[in-house]
C-alpha cells in the first residue's frame, strides 16, 4: 500500500539550498518539499561565521577579489565560471535575505556589518579584508529562521519526518518523481513529479570526530550513486582546524577572524611558520595540515599532547560576549573550559563535502563527465558539486554556495517543470520498494549495525582524512569493502511501524558506506596532493595530470568507475598556493 | 598507516574515569503498549558526557527499539528537548555530571506523545505560525538594492528573541500550555517578539490583536518556567511581559 501524490516540483531536504529553491519554484508552480527532518533541525542553523559578499559596506572590495580568492582557495580545481556567478550574485542574494528580514548585524551607519574570514582578502591576497556578512556567531541559524519564515508566508507545502528511499526515472532516463517513508507511520508514499531538487547536506558523519549532526549521512548523494548516476570530487573533504576536542563541535572561523590564534604546546603562533602573511586565517586544509604535523611532531597541547589551543584571552571580553557568545558558550558547556581565561582545545574535524552530485550552474544533474543532464533533476548545497568550492572550499562561502544556487535551482526546476509533461509513472512503481524495505526486517545475521557504522568512523578518520597516503588510503578501502558485506547482513531489530529510527540509522548507515567508498577510491587515485586532498606519498599539487575533476560512477555488478572532466578555467591561471 | 592528528580518546580513555549511570526512560508504543510505563537502563560513560550519548548507548547497544529525535547533539537544531529529572532541558546540552542519578527522562509535556520521547510537534508549529512569524512590510518601502537601514541599536532591541530554536522547551515547561489548549505558548510568543521589537516590520497591530485575544500574551501567570527551560538563555518570561505591555499601549 502506499499513498500517491502529484506535484510539479519536489525539493528533497530543507536546509538552506531546499528552503530557497522552494521560495522560487514555491511561486511558479505546486511544490512540495519532503525532508526527514523538521526544515528548521536542519544542519544549516549550525552554521556560525558568515556569509561573504563584496558589499564594500566597511572596506573596499570586489566581487573579481571575491572569485580570485575563491579560486585560489579551490587550489584553482573551481570551476571558474560558476565562481563568477557566485560571487557576482552574492551581493543580491545578501540583500535579498536582508529584505526577507534577516537581522544582520550593523555598521554604526546601519549597513550590514562585515568582518574577516579565512582567505578572504583585499586586492588578490594583499590582507585580509572585510566580508563577511554575519549575525553574531548565529548566521546560518538566521538564515535558516528567514527562509523558514518566508517559506510559510508563500505557503509552501512541507512534508516533514518523511525519509527519502528511491527516485524513480522514467525509461527515457528522465526523473519522474521520489519514493518515500513517513517516519511517524511507517507509510510509503510515491510523490509523482515533473522535477526534483535534492538538498540533502553533507555526509561527515562517516567520519569519528565531525562537526556534522547524526543525520548527515548523503542520502541523497547515495540514491544517485546507486542508480548508476556519476559522483564528481569526492575525495575533497574538508576538515575545519578548530573543532572542539573530542567531539568535533565547530568553533567558528569567526573566533580568528576577530583576532583568536592558534597556539601549540609551547605556546608558539605556528601559523607564522606556515602562512606568513595571513597566519591564522589561512584557508582551512593549511590550517588543518598545520595542526596535524604540529601534534605528529610532539607540538600538541594537554597531557597526551594531542590538541592544540585556540587562545581568544588577549580579546575584549565584549567582543567575545557580543560577536562570538554561541562558542564560547560551547566551550564552557562541554569542555568546562574558560575562553576569556584559558586556551580552548581544538582538533581538525570533519566539516564540510566539497565534491557530491554533479551539475552544471543551473542546478541540472549530470549523468556523466561529458556534461549531459538527466531531465528534470536538480541539486543544490552540500549534497552537490557544482563545482565552486574546488578542492577546498572557503570559509562563508558555504551559506553562499546554498542561497545562490537553491535559488537557480528552484527557477530552473519551475521553468522546467512548467513544459515538461505530467510523468509517466505506473501505480505498482512502489512494489519493488515495499519488498526491499520488508526484507530489511527478515533473516540475516547478528551484526549491529552500530558497531559498523563506529568501525567505518575509525578507519575513516585514520586512513582517509587530514593525511593521506595509498597504503592508508588501501587500508580504508578494504575495510569499507568489508563492512559493506556485513551490512548486507545486518538487519533492522525494531519491528515497529510507528516512529521507527533503527530503521532510518540503518538506511543512513547504507548511503554513509556508499559515500566511504566513492570517497576512498576517488582519493586513491588522486596521485598528488591538492586543496583539502593531501597525499603524504605524493605531496606537490600536478596541473599537468590533474587539473580535472573525478567522476566516480559504480556499476550494477559493484565495480567502481573513474572518469574526469576538465576544469573550466578563466581570468586566473594556477600558481603556488601560498598565503 | 598514515597517523591522525584527531586519534583522540585512543589515550584519553586511559585517564577517562567511567561510571555507571542509571537511566529511568519512560517508554510507549501504542502498537503494544495501554499506557506508558518507566524501564531503566545501566551504561557506562564519563562523567563528562552527554546525556544524548547515554540515550544513544542504551539505543545502539541495548534496546534499538528506544524512539527519540535528535540531529546536531550541540544544542542548536532543538530536536531533543526532554523532560530531564523533572525538568525539560535537551539532551545533548546536558551533561551526565550533572545531573542526580537515577536520571529520570520523559517526552516534553503538552503535545500527544507518538512513541517514546517523540511527541507530535504539529500542534506546538501551529501555534507558532499563528503568529505570522515572518517579516511583515509596507510594499511602498521597497528599494531592492539596498539593505533597509537599521541602526545597531534598533538590531539589539529584538536580539534575544532571534535566538530561538523552536525546541518546545519552554512551551512544553508551560502549566497554562499544559491545561488550555487554545494557549499559543511561550515560544510563539518570543517569535511574535522578535518581529513586533524589528525596527523593520510593519507586523505589530496585526500581530498584538492576535496575541490579545484569549488565546494570547495575556494568559500568562508568569511562572518564569519558560525562561529557566531555554536552553537558548532567552529571557522569554521578559519577552512575553513586553509584548503584553506592548498590546496594553500598542506604542511602539
Amino acid at each position: 500500500m502506499a499513498t500517491y501524490h502529484d506535484y510539479d516540483a519536489v525539493i528533497v531536504g530543507a536546509g538552506g539550498a531546499g528552503l530557497r529553491a522552494a521560495l522560487e519554484a514555491g511561486q511558479r508552480v505546486k511544490t512540495a518539499v519532503i525532508t526527514k527532518l523538521y526544515p528548521t533541525r536542519s544542519h544549516t542553523g549550525a552554521a556560525q561565521g558568515g556569509m561573504c559578499a563584496a558589499l564594500a559596506n566597511v572596506e573596499d572590495d570586489s566581487w573579481e577579489w571575491h572569485a580570485f580568492d575563491t579560486v585560489k582557495g579551490s587550489d584553482f580545481l573551481a570551476d571558474q565560471d560558476a565562481v563568477d556567478i557566485m560571487c557576482k550574485e552574492a551581493v543580491d542574494a545578501v540583500i535579498d535575505l536582508e529584505r526577507m528580514g534577516l537581522p544582520f548585524n550593523r555598521t554604526d551607519e546601519g549597513r550590514i556589518d562585515q568582518r574577516r574570514f579565512g582567505g578572504h582578502t583585499r586586492n588578490h591576497g594583499e590582507a585580509p579584508v572585510r566580508r563577511a556578512c554575519y549575525a553574531a556567531d548565529r548566521t546560518g541559524h538566521m538564515i535558516l529562521q528567514t527562509l523558514y519564515q518566508q517559506c510559510n508566508k508563500a505557503g509552501v507545502e512541507f512534508f516533514s519526518e518523511f525519509f527519502i528511499l528511491d527516485l524513480v526515472l522514467s525509461d527515457d532516463g528522465a526523473c519522474s518523481g521520489v519514493i518515500c517513508y513517513e517516519i511517524s507511520t511507517g507509510q510509503i508514499h510515491v510523490f509523482r513529479a515533473k522535477s526534483v531538487l535534492f538538498a540533502t547536506g553533507g555526509y561527515g558523519k562517516m567520519f569519528k570526530i565531525t562537526s556534522n549532526a547524526h543525520t548527515l549521512t548523503g542520502d541523497g548523494p547515495g540514491i544517485l550513486y546507486r542508480k548508476g548516476l556519476p559522483l564528481e570530487d569526492m575525495e575533497f573533504f574538508q576538515f575545519h582546524p578548530t573543532g572542539l576536542y573530542r567531539l568535533g563541535i565547530l568553533l567558528s572561523e569567526a573566533a580568528r577572524g576577530e583576532g583568536g590564534i592558534l597556539r601549540n604546546a609551547d605556546g608558539e603562533r605556528f601559523m607564522e611558520r606556515y602562512a606568513p602573511t595571513i597566519k591564522d586565517l589561512a584557508p582551512r586544509d593549511m590550517v588543518s595540515r598545520a595542526e596535524f604535523f604540529e601534534i605528529r611532531e610532539g607540538r600538541g597541547a594537554g597531557p597526551n599532547k594531542d590538541y592544540i589551543l585556540l587562545d581568544l584571552t588577549h580579546l575584549d571580553p565584549e567582543v567575545i560576549e557580543k560577536k562570538l557568545p554561541d562558542i564560547t558558550e560551547f566551550a564552557r558547556t562541554y569542555l568546562d573550559v574558560e575562553p576569556l581565561t584559558e586556551g580552548v582545545p581544538i582538533v581538525p574535524t570533519a566539516h564540510y563535502a566539497m565534491g557530491g552530485i554533479p551539475t552544471n550552474v543551473e542546478a541540472a544533474v549530470l549523468r556523466n563527465e561529458r556534461g549531459d543532464v538527466v531531465p528534470g533533476l536538480y541539486a543544490a548545497g552540500e549534497c552537490a558539486c557544482v563545482s565552486v568550492h574546488g578542492a577546498n572550499r572557503l570559509g562563508t562561502n558555504s551559506l553562499l554556495d546554498i542561497v545562490v544556487f537553491g535559488r537557480r535551482g528552484g527557477l530552473a526546476m519551475a521553468e522546467y517543470a512548467s513544459t515538461a509533461p505530467k510523468p509517466d509513472v505506473p501505480e505498482d512503481v512502489h512494489e519493488e520498494t515495499e519488498k526491499w524495505l520488508a526484507g530489511l526486517f527478515e533473516g540475516g545475521g547478528p551484526e549491529n549495525p552500530a558497531n559498523i557504522r563506529a568501525r567505518l568512523q575509525e578507519t575513516l578518520m585514520a586512513n582517509a582524512s587530514v593525511v593521506r597516503t595509498d597504503e592508508s588510503l588501501g587500508e580504508a578501502l578494504d575495510d569499507v569493502t568489508a563492512l559493506r558485506k556485513e551490512y548486507a547482513q545486518a538487519r533492522v531489530r525494531d519491528r515497529s511501524k510507528v516512529f521507527n529510527t533503527d530503521l532510518t540509522e540503518y538506511l543512513e548507515l547504507g548511503f554513509l558506506l556508499d559515500m566511504a567508498e566513492a570517497l576512498v577510491v576517488s582519493a586513491r587515485a588522486r596521485t598528488e596532493s591538492r586543496g583539502g586532498h593531501y597525499r603524504e606519498d605524493h605531496q606537490l599539487r600536478e596541473d599537468e595530470h590533474w587539473l580535472k575533476h573525478t567522476f566516480i560512477t559504480r556499476d550494477n555488478d559493484g565495480q567502481t568507475k573513474l572518469a574526469y572532466k576538465d576544469v573550466v578555467m578563466g581570468r586566473y591561471v594556477p600558481v603556488e598556493r601560498k598565503y | 598507516m598514515a597517523d591522525t592528528a584527531a586519534r583522540d580518546d585512543s589515550d584519553t580513555q586511559v585517564e577517562s574515569h567511567e561510571i555507571d549511570v542509571e537511566l529511568k526512560i519512560m517508554r510507549f508504543n501504542p502498537e503494544t503498549d495501554e499506557k506508558p510505563h518507566f524501564e531503566s537502563y545501566t551504561v557506562r560513560a564519563d562523567p563528562t558526557e552527554r546525556l544524548l550519548d547515554c540515550l544513544h548507548k542504551v539505543k545502539w547497544y541495548r534496546d534499538s527499539s528506544l524512539a527519540l529525535r535528535r540531529s546536531c547533539a550541540h544544542g542548536i537544531c532543538g530536536s531533543d528537548a526532554m523532560l530531564i529529572n523533572g525538568e525539560n532541558a535537551l539532551a545533548c546540552k546536558v551533561l551526565v555530571k550533572d545531573l542526580d542519578q537515577p536520571i529520570t527522562i520523559e517526552p516534553i509535556r503538552g503535545l500527544p506523545v507518538i512513541r517514546d520521547l517523540v511527541v507530535d510537534m504539529e500542534p506546538f508549529f501551529a501555534g507558532y505560525l499563528a503568529v505570522k512569524p515572518w517579516l511583515i512590510t509596507d510594499d511602498k518601502e521597497r528599494m531592492p538594492d539596498r539593505e533597509r537601514i537599521q541602526s545597531p541599536d534598533d538590531r539589539e532591541r529584538f536580539d534575544d528573541t532571534t535566538k530561538c530554536i523552536l525546541c518546545a522547551a519552554c512551551t512544553t515547561s508551560c502549566p497554562i500550555f499544559w491545561a488550555d489548549e487554545g494557549y499559543v505558548g511561550p515560544a510563539a510568543i518570543v517569535n511574535a517578539h522578535r518581529f513586533i521589537f524589528d525596527s523593520r516590520d510593519r507586523g505589530a497591530r496585526e500581530r498584538l490583536e492576535i496575541l490579545s485575544m484569549k488565546s494570547g500574551a495575556y494568559k500568562c501567570r508568569t511562572v518564569f518556567n519558560c525562561t529557566t527551560a531555554c536552553p537558548r538563555g532567552i529571557k522569554v518570561t521578559r519577552a512575553i511581559q513586553e509584548v503584553k505591555q506592548a498590546a496594553l499601549f500598542r506604542s511602539l
